[in-house]
């Protein structure tokens, strides 16, 4: 067959060759239809395809679709070069999510959870923080149960990118999507609170997470809640209060894993070093953070809000099996404290394990 | 002794178009012996053996139908939900409300009364961002509604639910609908998708959850012949996102920033088209979603149409067109393809002719 014969031709190569050549002589070889090649020929009247299959035939790269012989821009090998090999299923990709889009053809759960948005846009935008500005690696995703289970741990940062980056990152390992539970505040915010439901984040009350867990999700809690985000700098790795333990109950209630896992590198992109409280008492905030990097504002501008590109590391734990309990330690507050706190000590544990580990804080 | 013969049913605002269809399914039942009426309207369904009683709810000749009739199972769904068509909010409150008072005192009274089913809406359950991600029928609301008809409806289970316990030897079923859709009902939601762009509240998407017409007849007319006390929310399967409607039925979002919504609401009020009400308002930032597992299991009912079903049989029953239209953008990605296909082949077969 004629497209087994093809051989690769970068595009540059290809223009430089038609650049040199003025006359354009045509190539001397036969095709394997026994016609005489069309194509101009290159070097020693043969065109670049029989000139290689003259000198050596076996040396052929693995075949593929042929650059195209005519001359001007060529929009296919275009797309190629910036999208890559698979460019095709990729504008079809994009062109059939923009169709969803358009006509409201994409599911979503009882929840809010808008998977193909978040899979299609959220995920891929997040991916370049992820893999290049924190550079994010992890451990012990073996750890990440297949069916339900609770994955919990430490929030600091002053925004909750934490959070965000622990779903991606577990997205990526496992492909599950680990459903946040989420302060009310985040809910009552106009397009975050919208933003976190269609992710898949939900109120951290019990019954949504008892539904969740019920139907074999993934959740992820930061229990430290707003008083984790809004730590100070020098609280940076100390673990706050984890809550209620309503979080504890919740997973002993359906009985699945609690994965403790520790973040390291989070708790430095906005090293948090003054809490404004009037301010965030007017405003309603939690907190009013002034952090390091705005003292270098009159230098940096806007760029002095950017989070410090610090290495980030993320630790998945052994998990913890709550079926030892049974789910009616749930209604045993003593139980549910110890269990709370060994939560807390195993990821203390590992955040110091962690951080005597690494080698600086931005590699 | 009733029961022997055959069921006698008394429905209350039967000139709406919901209950016309309940009364045109119980006609068909040999199992159904009378079937009687009771609106203020006229109604103009194609009604065989249903009695039709002109009357207010409040008025004592109601007393006397169910009295006379022997009625054993009263459906009251004449609660009003807007207040134009009641003649104003202070007498659509005395309609809704003291209107079910005076039925149930009625109810109570009669010794013949077996059943009561109790049309109610999920609007019960308020919109509040801090809501469950559904809500069951033993959930109280976070915020309770404070005005409009949610709150009437709130008012009228809390009175049906004293005369279910005054009266232990009636079945009270109270049936908590979502918004209803449909080819032929009147609903809120029906006249919020036809306004020309479909306002929203900026930077909020609620969660929409559907009822069909059929699917709520079916649910009204289960009830109704058997016997199922207790609270139930209806709805069908799975929630559409506001934006995601706007999009299935190709409209024009228009979306409002929040301090200017109640002027604008004002406004689209005036024009008599569609009621807002702060409760209405609140539920286009938040939404409300009913847990339908109860329906599910104990009233062992599957609603055939899920929530995109019921708006897009909506959207095709009511010629609602869209700028945006569905057909044209599958044949935009359609031609697409297309074009991507033939350049392929082009190129492949110009590749082989060059080799």
């Amino acid at each position: 067959m004629a497209s087994t014969d093809a051989r690769v031709i970068s595009m540059d190569e290809q223009r430089a060759a038609r650049a040199a050549q003025g006359g354009r002589p045509r190539c001397a070889a036969t095709t394997s239809e026994g016609r005489p090649c069309r194509n101009y020929a290159v070097a020693d009247g043969y065109c670049r395809i029989h000139a290689d299959e003259v000198a050596d035939p076996e040396e052929a790269p693995p075949a593929r679709p042929p650059a195209r012989p005519s001359g001007g821009i060529d929009l296919f090998e275009g797309l190629r070069d910036v999208l890559g090999d698979d460019w095709l299923d990729l504008v079809k990709d994009v062109a059939a999510f923009a169709r969803r889009r358009l006509t409201g053809d994409y599911e979503v759960d009882e929840f809010g959870f808008d998977a193909d948005f978040t899979t299609n846009v959220m995920m891929p935008l997040l991916r370049p923080l992820h893999r290049y500005y924190w550079r994010v690696s992890n451990s012990g995703t073996e750890h990440l149960p297949t069916g339900g289970g609770l994955v919990v741990a430490n929030h600091a940062g002053t925004l909750p990118a934490d959070a965000v980056m622990t779903r991606l990152d577990i997205f990526e390992a496992t492909g599950r999507h680990a459903r946040e539970l989420g302060a009310d505040l985040v809910f009552r915010s106009p397009f975050i609170g919208h933003l976190g439901r269609k992710t898949g984040a939900t109120l951290a009350a019990g019954d949504d997470a008892d539904r969740l867990l019920e139907a074999g999700e993934l959740v992820a809690v930061w229990p430290e809640g707003f008083k984790g985000v809004g730590k100070h700098w020098r609280d940076r790795y100390k673990l706050q209060r984890f809550g209620r333990g309503g979080f504890v109950a919740t997973a002993l209630r359906a009985q699945v894993p609690i994965v403790p896992t520790a973040i390291v590198g989070s708790e430095e992109i906005y090293p948090l070093v003054y809490d404004v409280r009037v301010l965030a008492r007017l405003l309603g905030f939690p907190y009013f953070p002034i952090v390091a990097q705005m003292f270098a504002a009159p230098v940096l501008g806007p760029l002095s809000l950017l989070p410090l590109p610090t290495k980030w590391h993320i630790e998945y734990g052994e998990p913890i099996d709550t079926t030892e309990y049974g789910p009616e330690a749930a209604d045993d507050p003593m139980a549910v404290f110890d269990l709370t706190d060994r939560v807390r000590d195993t990821i203390q544990q590992m955040l110091y394990r962690n951080l005597m580990g690494r080698r600086s804080v931005f590699f | 002794m009733a029961e022997a013969i055959g069921r006698r049913v008394l429905i209350t605002g039967i000139a709406n178009e919901l209950a016309g269809m309940l009364a045109r399914r119980l006609e068909e039942r040999d199992d159904v012996e009378y079937v009687v009426g009771v609106d203020v309207r006229e109604p103009h369904h194609d009604l065989t053996r249903t009695e039709f009683v002109r009357a207010d709810i409040r008025n004592p000749l109601v007393t006397k139908v169910i009295t006379a009739a022997a009625v054993d199972t009263i459906v009251h769904m004449s609660t009003v939900s807007a207040p134009d068509s009641a003649g104003g909010r202070a007498r659509m409150k005395e309609q809704n409300v003291i209107g079910a008072m005076q039925l149930f005192a009625a109810a109570q009274k009669s010794d013949t009364v077996r059943r009561l089913v109790l049309k109610s809406t999920t609007a019960v359950y308020g919109s509040d961002y801090s809501d469950p991600a559904l809500f069951r029928e033993e959930d109280t609301p976070r915020v309770p509604p404070t005005s409009g008809f949610a709150k009437d409806a709130t008012e009228i289970e809390g009175y049906a639910r004293a005369f279910g316990r005054r009266r232990g030897d009636v079945d009270l079923t109270i049936l908590r609908f979502a918004n209803f859709l449909g080819g032929r009902m009147e609903s809120a939601m029906g006249a919020f998708f036809a306004l020309p762009v479909v306002p929203s509240v900026l930077g909020y998407d609620p969660r929409l959850q559907f009822c069909h017409e059929e699917d709520a007849v079916d649910v009204l007319g289960r009830v109704v012949l058997g016997s199922h006390p207790g609270i139930y929310n209806v709805a069908g399967p799975g929630i559409l996102y506001l934006s995601q409607c706007v999009r299935i039925a190709g409209r024009v979002p228009a979306p409002i920033p929040l301090p200017l919504v109640s002027a604008v609401a004002a406004l689209v009020k005036r024009s008599r088209r569609v009621d807002f009400s702060p409760e209405q308002l609140r539920f286009l930032q938040f939404g409300r979603v009913g847990d339908i597992q109860r329906l599910r299991e104990d009233l062992d009912f599957e609603p055939r149409y899920s929530a995109r079903a019921a708006f897009e049989d909506f959207i095709a029953r009511r010629r609602i067109s869209g700028i945006v239209d569905r057909d044209e953008v599958v044949r935009w990605e359609r031609e697409l393809y297309d074009f991507i296909q033939r350049k392929g082949q082009e190129r492949f077969i110009a590749a082989r002719r060059s080799t």
